[in-house]
Formats: C-alpha cells, structure tokens, sequence
C-alpha cells in the first residue's frame, strides 16, 4: 500500500474533500458521544446552538475567536515561511504582561500621558515583547542551524514560569485578596464593546483588519513574495536574491507581534489583567487553526470562528447533557487530521498493490 | 535467427490522457545491444519501468526467454535475469565492493555470511567478462568509472542475462566511455544481452547492434546501426530535421569583463575551487569542461554570487564583485543555475512571480515594496512570448511546467531586462551551468543558440557542462575543471577529445603547454598577490563578507 501522486486533480475532489472530511470528523466524534451515553443528535444541536445558535452564542464565540484569529495569523506567517514558531503562547503572555507593564503599573496615572498615546505605547510594547521573545530563537536557527520548535516551545514554559514571578512580585495585585493575577489596566485603556450586553468587543476589528492586512502583505507586496519564496525552497530564493536570513527576522517578528497583540487584546478586551490561565492555550490552537485555514490569512477569520464556534458550544452542550467539554478538543483535533488528509487524498491516491517507482 | 530472450508485445501505458507508451512491441537477441534512443520524456523511462516490474502496463505481454514475465513485480524481473544499472549509482560508499555486491543478495535467515564464496564467485565473473576489480576495495575511494563497473557486476553477480544501461555515459570522461564500450563489446561476445539507453547518437551508433528509437511514447523506427546515420537517427527522434549546434567563431572578442585571480572557496566538500584564474571577456564564450563534482558548482555559485571567494579575487567590470544575487542582476550578470527544479525557480510560486522574482525589487517591479503586479505580469508575459514557453499559464506553479519550458523561463528571465523596450540592457555576463541538461534536442539547440546570440550581442558567456559535445560546440576558448583547478583556457581548435579527457581525469597534458607550471600536481598555496593599494580594501571587505551580511547589503 502506498501513495501516488495522482497526475490531475479533478474538481469533484476538490468540492468533495471539505465534505468527507467534516462527515469524517463527525463520525469519529459521534462515537465519542455515543460511548458517552448521550443522544447524539441532540448533543450535536445543542452543539451547534451553543456556538452559532443566538445573538449571545454567538457572541460569546465571537469574543473567544478574537485571541484565536491572532494566534492564528501568528501561526500562519511563520509557517508559510517555514518557521515553526510553536512559541506563540509564551508570546502571548508576553505580549499581555507587557500590556499590563505600560497600561496598569503606574498606580493609575498614566505615565502623564494622553490616553491615545498611552494606548498606542502599550499595543506596542506587547507587540515588541511578543516579536522580542520569538527574535531569539528565529537568530538562533539562522545562525547556527537550532532548531525553532524546541526552542520556541521551551520557552513557553519559562514565559509562563516569569509570568507566574511577576504575579507573585512585581506585578501582583494587592487588591486581589492573594489570587495570582497582575494589576489591572486603567479603565480608560480597556476595548469598548462592539454590542451591548455581550462581552464582545472591538479587539474583533483590529483582528479582521490585521488578518486582511497580513493577507494584502503576502500577496501584494516585496516581503510577502520573500516570505512565500522563503519558505517554498530557500535555496531558489537566495539565488533569486531574496534576502533569506533577513526574512526570517522580519517574519519572527511579525509572528511574535501578532502573538503579543493577542495578548494585549485580551487583556483590554476582556479579562483587563494578566492571569496564569487566561489563555486555554490559544497559541496552541493557533496552529491547528492555520492549518485548518491552508495558511490563507483570510482562511483563518473562518477557521477561527469555526474552531471558537465549538469550544463554546461544547461548554453548554456539556452542562445540558453531560457530555465532557473535552469533546470540543476531539471534534477540532479531528477536523485538522482529516483536512489534511482529505487535502492530500486531492493530490494522491491509495495504491493498494503493485509499486510504483 | 534464433528464438529472442526478449519479447515486448504491443506495449501500452497511460497516465491519464498521456500516453506514455502506445503500442510497442521490441525483441531483443541473445548477444545484440540494442540502444533505445529517445528525447526526454519520449517514453524511455517508462518502458524500462514498465520491463522492470516497477509499473505495470495498461496492455501489452512481456516474455523473457520464451517465458511470460508477470507484470508489477521487481523481483519476478531480476529472478528472469534482467539486471539494471541506473544512471545514478545505488552503491554505500562506505563499504567495501564485495559487501555491496552482497547487499541484498543472501537470505535474512542464514547466520553466517559466505563472504568467501561470495568472493570466489565476484572474481570469477569479472574475470569472464574482463571487468577487473578489488573486492577489499571501498566505494568510496573508487573512480566515477570503476563505481559503473561495480554496478554492472552487482547486476551480473545476481545472474543478470539482459542488462539495461541507462545513459551510463552521463558520468564518463571520453576514456571512460571507451573503456565501457570495450566491456559491453566483451560482455556480448560471452552471450549477454544489453539494452544502452542515450540521447546521444554518437555513442548509439558506436556501441548498439540495433536501434530502436522512441517518440511521444510510439516506437518510430528500428533499424540496424550500421545502416544508419547521425542525421537520420536525429530527424527520427525529434520528427523534424535538427542542425545540431555548428561552432561559429566569436565576431570580435572585447575587453575583460570579469576576472578571476587565484581564486579559493571554502566549504562545499569536494566541489570547491583552489587557486582558479580565468578571464572573461566581451563577446566570446569560455566553456568549462569536466567531471561534475570538480568545483564547477563553487565557480557557478561564486559568479551567481551565492558563495563568495575565501581567497583570491574576482574582478567584475573592474570592480570587486560582491556576493549578491540581487546586485549581480542588476549589474548585468545572466544567471542560469545547474538545477532548474531546486534552484532555478520556486516550484509552489506561479510562473509570472518566477519570471521577476531575480529583479523584483528594482523600480520597474515595485515601489515602496509594493509588487507593481501590471509591469510585472506584463514583463512575464514578454518572456513567456519571447522564449516560447509553454505548458502553463502565468498564473499556474512554476513546477507544472516540463524542463524544457522551465529553462527557457530562466533563460528568459535571465537575459531579457525589463528596461530593454525603450534603452537596451542587454546582460554583460552570463553564467550558464549545465544549460541544456535533461533537455530535448529542439530546446539543447534553442538554448545554445540563445547563448551564442548573447555572445553575438557583446555578453561574455561562461557555459559550464558535463557534455563533452556541447563544450567543443560553443566554446570559444575552452578550459577543464580537475579537483578545484582548471586549465588554462585555450582556444578550442587546441582541443581535441583525448586531451580534454586527459584533463578531465587529473592528467595535464594541456595542449601547447609543456611548463612544468601546468603539470603541477598539488596545488599552490603560494601567498595572494598583493593588490593595489585603493582596490585592496574593497577586495577584502569582498570576501570576507558573510552570507547575511550580503542580504543586508541587497536592501532596496
């Protein structure tokens, strides 16, 4: 048994790939549910209604989507160009520390400066700490050949460790009767909401024009032709005269920016200061999202709506019929396995017997 | 005429609406070599594949000796006693000839290794069919041509009876080839049958019996060698008359456009240079004969400026040359690298992108990095029209295109400058390795003719090829390339194929040469000449700059 690549790829496929993919993944997840002991159907509803199924459901995934679609946007650039940046969670966290540092560490005063500038001040010194935290491990594969997905998954478990320092020192709240969270930002500086009575908030538009942005970048631009050259096949890039080396900078800093934005939009968006567990791991879905999205920037405004669609329908399915939330892991876990493969089926067949040179 | 030990019936193979082989049907007699001719892509590969059980035919019937071979199993093939060498040796370096010729031969379950039975049975094959060779000794110490000769023994030692060489040329000094011819000669005359697959119709008429020749996949003639011609076996290949490449002397030559002087390259394992001098000048072309392997990738790159010199200096319009590829273009420098598919273009990226992607940041393509994506496309389109290439639209991958097309992509992109509608630039330099490799003969011919146009034009062109034939076609001067050194370029009329094979294989015997300068076997390490005093600092900084300090450097 082995794979061929098949020599055209009909449009049927095409069409036909999404589809078995996403019966694949209800399959595999519907047994799940069904070992669970709870009707499926429903359970699939209820699913459904939680995510997509109100003005609030809606919203709530929304809201959840705003931090996925940046991490997923971090993911994507640096994947395109062949950095494997699996760091953009301590990014984050990066970037919601140093949000806190200019918005909320001044006892209020504001450094004496107008909001605007003090806002602008501090989505910068997010961007700078999330792009700062990626520079390093970007310079050290470049320079000396270190491989980035260890570097940069390790240092998400010091980033999280000097997250856990600063809420113990520096940064500890003396208000928070002893739980580990950061002074708050001033009010001022939090995002307004984008529709009443909902937590959902302007940080969405920031994430949509930033996704629509980075897509303008990639295609229309000098660096987004290094980036993809890049990434494709270094070798011919460096002979075209794409400065390599210089494009991994730029994209380490791209994609450590956007992972700190994250942060940062969290932060004034939603939780108004930095815990430990403020992120259920949105760097890490971040992947699976850029994924989900073939690497298109536009790809993963759907994605992330569709990944955050099941993560809070689960929460209220799982409190109406008991089945673990954890089913939302499943369900987005299987969606990527079966994209990918459904994506390669397109490209190859299945040769069941006899070789093929 | 007896019974053949192998019978192809009626033949077919499809891959989806092309088809590969249509209808051939061959037979090969014990003794014969039979060379199977053919342009890239004229079906070849395919029946060989197809005879050797790694596909298995839409239609058709294969017998060896009078019995049906089953299709789609490799073993059933070699078990028949049909043996391959490939063109690209599966050999371990690192072991010894007599364990690879073992390789894969004993059963997994036998405890001990016959090591001397299996010796006894090696030395007594080479000696039947003269092919001498060391059992102790380690492939990787071994010539390109003794490595050949150990790949025909593997085969031969697992009991082949029909043996299929597929362009074993392709590796060879002249010499070489000779002596391999002599080894099939003598392999025949024991009752060994040969298949020899080449697109070169030379050594087709000098090694084969019988030729069959293949195009678009249809068995077009078959015929006895000695009945036929060059001229003949060409216009059956292609379907069209073809002049091969004739040498035209270059019209004036001009000043030194680039100048290489004791030039070192570091890195890069065996393929470096060692102290090289060469001068380039205006309308004329040097090509660089030699095994590849030999340094030719480190001279290429370092005209390509992807590698830069750790010691020497190259000279460019009077000027240090600086190890940038965007720089170089926009100086003039035509660039065609040896590997289209990994170097050449970015396969994922479309054609258009590809056919701008070496001067995208000049003005004419972008501003404030902004891709002005309508001169662009429209620059693309003025190539793809030029050079004729086709298969792909401009906005398909560059990958979907056939070498051929992919090369005249390159080439295009290389020697038209977006400028040239109103104020001509054409290219001052061209760097051409191993242009024509793997292509047909229509798109070898247009691209040496490309090449001598430029020179025509005033460019100073280096072609840098393996192929014996394309070096004494289009040099106008001609210098070997031997372990990081090369000759001396002389005039081509010097030449002739024994002394170019001579020093392809390490021996100087340069022609009008007898200094003992040129037969010095070590090289010289003797101290960089001292340069003028406001050049020198230029030079150093040159070679001295790192990789990422050139990206640095190519900054719009």
């Amino acid at each position: 048994m082995r794979l061929a690549k098949r020599t055209r790829t009909s449009k049927l496929a095409l069409v036909l790939a999404p589809i078995c993919a996403i019966a694949f993944t209800l399959l595999i997840s519907g047994l799940l549910v069904l070992w669970a002991g709870a009707p499926l159907g429903q359970t699939y509803a209820l699913l459904f209604k939680g995510g997509f199924g109100s003005v609030f459901a809606l919203s709530e995934t929304l809201t959840r989507a705003i931090p996925l679609i940046l991490t997923g946007l971090a993911a994507t650039v640096a994947f395109k160009a062949r950095l494997f940046n699996i760091g953009a969670e301590g990014q984050l966290y990066a970037g919601a520390l140093a949000a806190v540092a200019v918005g909320g560490l001044h006892g209020g005063t504001g450094f004496d400066l107008p909001l605007w500038l003090l806002f602008v001040l501090m989505m910068l010194a997010a961007a700078i700490a999330g792009a700062l935290l990626l520079l390093g491990p970007a310079l050290l594969k470049a320079r000396l050949g270190v491989d980035e997905v260890v570097t940069t998954l390790l240092l998400n478990f010091i980033m999280l460790l000097f997250v856990s320092l600063m809420l113990d020192g520096p940064m500890k709240d003396p208000t928070a009767m002893g739980w580990p969270q950061s002074v708050a930002l001033i009010g001022d500086l939090e995002l307004s909401k984008l529709v009443a009575q909902t937590r959902i908030h302007t940080g969405l538009l920031w994430a949509i024009t930033l996704a629509v942005a980075l897509w303008a970048l990639m295609k229309y631009t000098v660096p987004g032709f290094d980036i993809r050259a890049t990434g494709a096949n270094a070798r011919a890039a460096a002979f075209a005269g794409v400065p390599v080396t210089r494009t991994v900078v730029l994209v380490a800093l791209l994609s450590g920016g956007l992972a700190g934005l994250a942060g940062a939009i969290e932060v004034a968006g939603r939780t108004s200061y930095v815990t430990l567990d403020m992120s259920p791991g949105y760097g890490y879905t971040g992947i699976v999202i850029a994924m989900l999205a073939a690497l298109n920037p536009l790809g993963v405004l759907a994605a992330a709506t569709f990944v955050a669609g099941v993560l809070v329908g689960a929460d209220s399915m799982s409190r109406a019929v008991g089945v673990p939330t954890y089913i939302a892991d499943v369900i987005v876990a299987a969606s990527l396995i079966s994209v990918l493969v459904a994506t390669l089926m397109t490209q190859y067949k299945l040769v069941l017997r006899g070789k093929v040179a | 005429m007896t019974a053949p030990v192998l019978r192809l019936t009626g033949i077919t193979k499809r891959f989806g609406t092309l088809v590969a082989n249509d209808k051939i049907s061959l037979d090969l007699h014990a003794g014969e070599v039979l060379a199977l001719l053919g342009e890239n892509g004229a079906g070849k590969s395919t029946l060989v594949s197809i005879l050797f059980g790694h596909y298995s035919a839409d239609a058709g019937q294969i017998e060896v000796f009078g019995q049906p071979l089953p299709p789609g199993h490799p073993r059933a093939a070699l078990a028949a006693g049909i043996g391959m060498v490939h063109q690209h040796f599966t050999l371990a370096d690192n072991l010894s000839v007599l364990d690879n010729i073992m390789l894969g031969s004993e059963p997994l379950w036998q405890l001990f290794s016959r090591r001397g039975a299996a010796r006894d049975k090696l030395l007594a094959v080479a000696q039947r069919f003269g092919l001498p060779v060391v059992p102790e000794a380690k492939v990787g110490n071994l010539s390109v041509g003794e490595r050949q000769r150990v790949e025909i023994l593997k085969a031969l030692y697992r009991g082949a009876r029909i043996l299929i060489l597929d362009e074993p040329t392709a590796v060879l000094t002249p010499q070489e080839s000779e002596a391999l011819f002599d080894t099939l000669g003598q392999m025949v005359a024991q009752g060994l049958s040969i298949i020899f697959i080449s697109h070169k119709l030379g050594e087709v008429l000098r090694v084969s019996n019988r030729v069959a020749v293949l195009r678009a996949g249809k068995l077009v003639a078959e015929a006895p060698a000695a009945g036929t011609s060059q001229a003949q076996l060409a216009l059956w290949m292609v379907g069209h008359a073809v002049g091969a490449t004739q040498r035209r002397p270059a019209l004036s030559t001009g000043q030194p456009v680039c100048t290489l002087d004791a030039v070192c390259t570091a890195g890069g394992g065996r393929d470096r240079l060692n102290g090289v001098s060469l001068e380039l000048k205006a309308g004329e072309i040097v090509a660089i004969a030699g095994v590849s392997g030999n340094g030719q990738l480190a001279l290429a790159e370092l005209l390509s400026g992807t590698r830069s010199a750790s010691q020497g200096s190259v000279t460019f319009l009077g000027q240090p040359l600086v190890a940038s590829p965007a720089r170089l273009v926009s100086q003039g420098v035509a660039r065609i690298p040896e590997d289209r598919h990994a170097v050449g273009v970015v396969g994922d990226l479309s054609v258009w992108e590809n056919a701008v992607s070496e001067r995208l940041r000049s003005p004419v393509f972008s501003r404030a990095l902004w891709v002005r994506r309508g001169a662009a496309q429209a620059h693309a389109a003025r190539i793809t029209r030029e050079f004729d290439v086709r298969g792909a639209g401009p906005q398909s991958a560059a990958r979907s295109l056939s070498g051929g097309n992919m090369q005249k992509l390159i080439l295009g992109r290389a020697l038209v400058s977006p400028e040239s509608a109103g104020s001509a630039h054409p290219p001052k330099l061209i760097v051409a390795h191993q242009p024509t490799w793997g292509l047909d003969i229509g798109a070898v011919a247009y691209v040496q003719q490309q090449l001598i146009a430029a020179r025509d034009a005033g460019a100073a062109v280096l072609v840098i090829s393996d192929d014996l034939d394309e070096v004494l076609a289009l040099g106008d001067r001609v210098a070997v390339m031997h372990a990081g050194q090369l000759t001396d370029a002389l005039p081509a009329e010097a030449w002739t194929r024994e002394t170019v094979g001579l020093a392809m294989a390490g021996v100087h015997a340069v022609p009008a040469e007898s200094d003992l300068s040129s037969v010095r076997p070590e090289p010289d390490f003797s101290p960089v000449r001292p340069e003028p005093v406001e050049g020198s600092h230029k030079a150093s900084t040159g070679s001295a700059r790192t990789a990422e300090a050139n990206d640095r450097q190519a900054a719009p």
